[in-house]
């Protein structure tokens, strides 16, 4: 079994948005809405300032509270490589998930249901990688299988310092930051 | 310093999260009013004093009704997606604290009903011949008249427990992620339907007894705020800082001066002088607990959507 989760070099992320606006197209996300978003994290005081910048989405977790406190059984985790996804049509917008999400990677889309990124599930599941991920300039998204010891995840993982957001939340976020 | 920047401007979710609006804090207060009714009402009726205790027999049930339907309509106000409503109920998900929700209020209304039948409304028709038949039926049994009672408390527990349960289960929310919320729902509960019922009851009895259960339920209240605080202040870094929201931060002016002034220390001690009878009874008392009860709802919601595992907007 496959555990899809992403690992993003934050050395290389130059928080240029290619993968905000290739997510929006991709999947015809309504205006004024996002499902992933650039992080500038600035630490310090000028001169000696410190900053990172990062892309962030809904985390796929691996104890997803989205998925445990939904009433309808819309949010699920997925088949194929763990991922959290919403079930449009069995969505009543009572926003129980928005409420357990601590990265607040969900909203409402217009018509009604709870929406949030989907690691664009269509394209992975014929051999593709997310559209943000394809097309990042600075390659500074991976996206691939966790539970594979020889995939290019681990071998960063293994060979890098990094970490995840808001670990203490206990949902095991599955999207990886290297330092 | 540390400053964030972030590109992200969701609906509802950004600069701060503010998916729940009034509809959320009404329900929730009337849905622990409703429970406080059902218990108090049911105890009475388990202990055979529902021929005395007038309102607690005839009225509360009927008024439940309204009352949790009120409360249900601005739950379905909230419901972003009102079509698919009816998708909570082709499912049981034992791990949703809002499924069980959805299944008890099932279970509130017949509980209700059957109670309501004691004494059949004045305005049913006597066309619904059946009601009356039935009603004479109950009246007759004592064993159902009592397992009425006790299925009354038992519903009734269960909603007011869920009511704060459904806030607890959010651990993203830090400020909410405490257990023991869930009690305090459901003793708020219980001393704002003491508070309405005493406030109705014309049977000097009845009327005294609600005033001196209230005393002890608004008492109890100011333990598990207690409790409340002390459980959050001695936790993690993000609950001490969600708990300040409430103590010292926007929400401070709510919690110090309607719940806990307004709504807990000055009723406890109007009612505790009326109760002693140096002063008379008066709506002064029931109506502070009430509005109290309210705001309760209205300050742990909002604070609760504003706490968060990182920075908390407003608390620097």
């Amino acid at each position: 079994m496959a555990r899809f989760g992403m690992v993003i070099d934050t050395k290389k992320c130059v928080g240029c948005m290619d993968c905000v606006v290739a997510c929006k197209t991709e999947n015809n996300v309504p205006e004024g809405l996002n499902r992933d978003w650039i992080v500038q994290d600035v630490k310090g005081t000028y001169p000696t300032l410190n900053m990172q910048i990062r892309t962030e989405r809904c985390n796929h977790c691996d104890n997803p509270p989205c998925v445990y406190c939904c009433p309808c059984g819309a949010s699920h985790i997925h088949e194929l490589g763990g991922v959290v996804l919403v079930h449009h049509d069995k969505c009543s917008g009572c926003k129980a998930c928005m409420a357990a999400c601590p990265y607040d990677a969900r909203f409402i889309h217009p018509d009604g249901y709870a929406d949030k990124c989907t690691f664009c599930i269509h394209r992975v599941e014929n051999g593709m990688d997310p559209a943000c991920v394809s097309v990042c300039p600075t390659h500074c998204m991976y996206f691939g299988d966790l539970d594979d010891p020889n995939s290019e995840l681990n071998k960063l993982l293994n060979s890098r310092k990094h970490r995840a957001l808001i670990p203490e939340a206990g949902t095991k976020p599955q999207i990886f930051y290297l330092d | 310093m540390n400053e964030i920047t972030n590109t992200r401007n969701n609906h509802l979710i950004d600069p701060t999260l503010s998916i729940w609006g009034w509809e959320i804090s009404v329900y929730l207060f009337l849905g622990g009013l409703v429970a406080g009714m059902m218990i108090i009402a049911g105890y009475f009726l388990y202990k055979e004093k529902h021929k005395e205790f007038k309102a607690s027999s005839t009225i509360v049930p009927l008024l439940g009704i309204i009352l949790l339907s009120v409360g249900m309509f601005a739950l379905f106000l909230d419901l972003e997606h009102k079509l698919y409503t009816w998708r909570m109920y082709m499912t049981f998900q034992p791990t949703s604290p809002m499924s069980w929700g959805a299944w008890i209020l099932v279970l509130v209304y017949p509980s209700l009903f059957a109670m309501m039948l004691i004494k059949v409304p004045g305005f049913v028709p006597q066309k619904f011949s059946f009601l009356f038949k039935w009603s004479e039926y109950l009246n007759g049994n004592r064993k159902l008249l009592k397992v009425i009672g006790i299925t009354n408390m038992a519903v009734g527990a269960g909603l007011g427990i869920y009511t704060g349960i459904l806030l607890s289960s959010y651990g993203a929310r830090p400020l909410w992620n405490s257990a023991i919320l869930g009690v305090l729902f459901l003793v708020s509960g219980l001393s704002t339907a003491s508070a309405l019922i005493h406030m109705i009851a014309k049977d000097e009895e009845e009327s005294g007894v609600l005033a001196r259960a209230d005393n002890l339920f608004i008492l109890f209240e100011l333990v598990i705020l207690g409790l409340f605080i002390i459980n959050l202040l001695s936790s993690t870094q993000a609950h001490i800082n969600a708990v300040k929201i409430i103590l010292t931060g926007p929400y401070a002016a709510g919690f110090w001066v309607f719940v806990v002034g307004l709504g807990v220390i000055v009723p406890l001690f109007i009612q505790s002088l009326a109760v002693s009878h140096r002063i008379k009874h008066t709506i002064v008392a029931p109506i502070l607990v009430i509005v109290g009860g309210l705001i309760l709802r209205f300050v742990i919601v909002n604070a609760g959507l504003l706490s968060h595992w990182t920075k908390v907007i407003g608390l620097e």
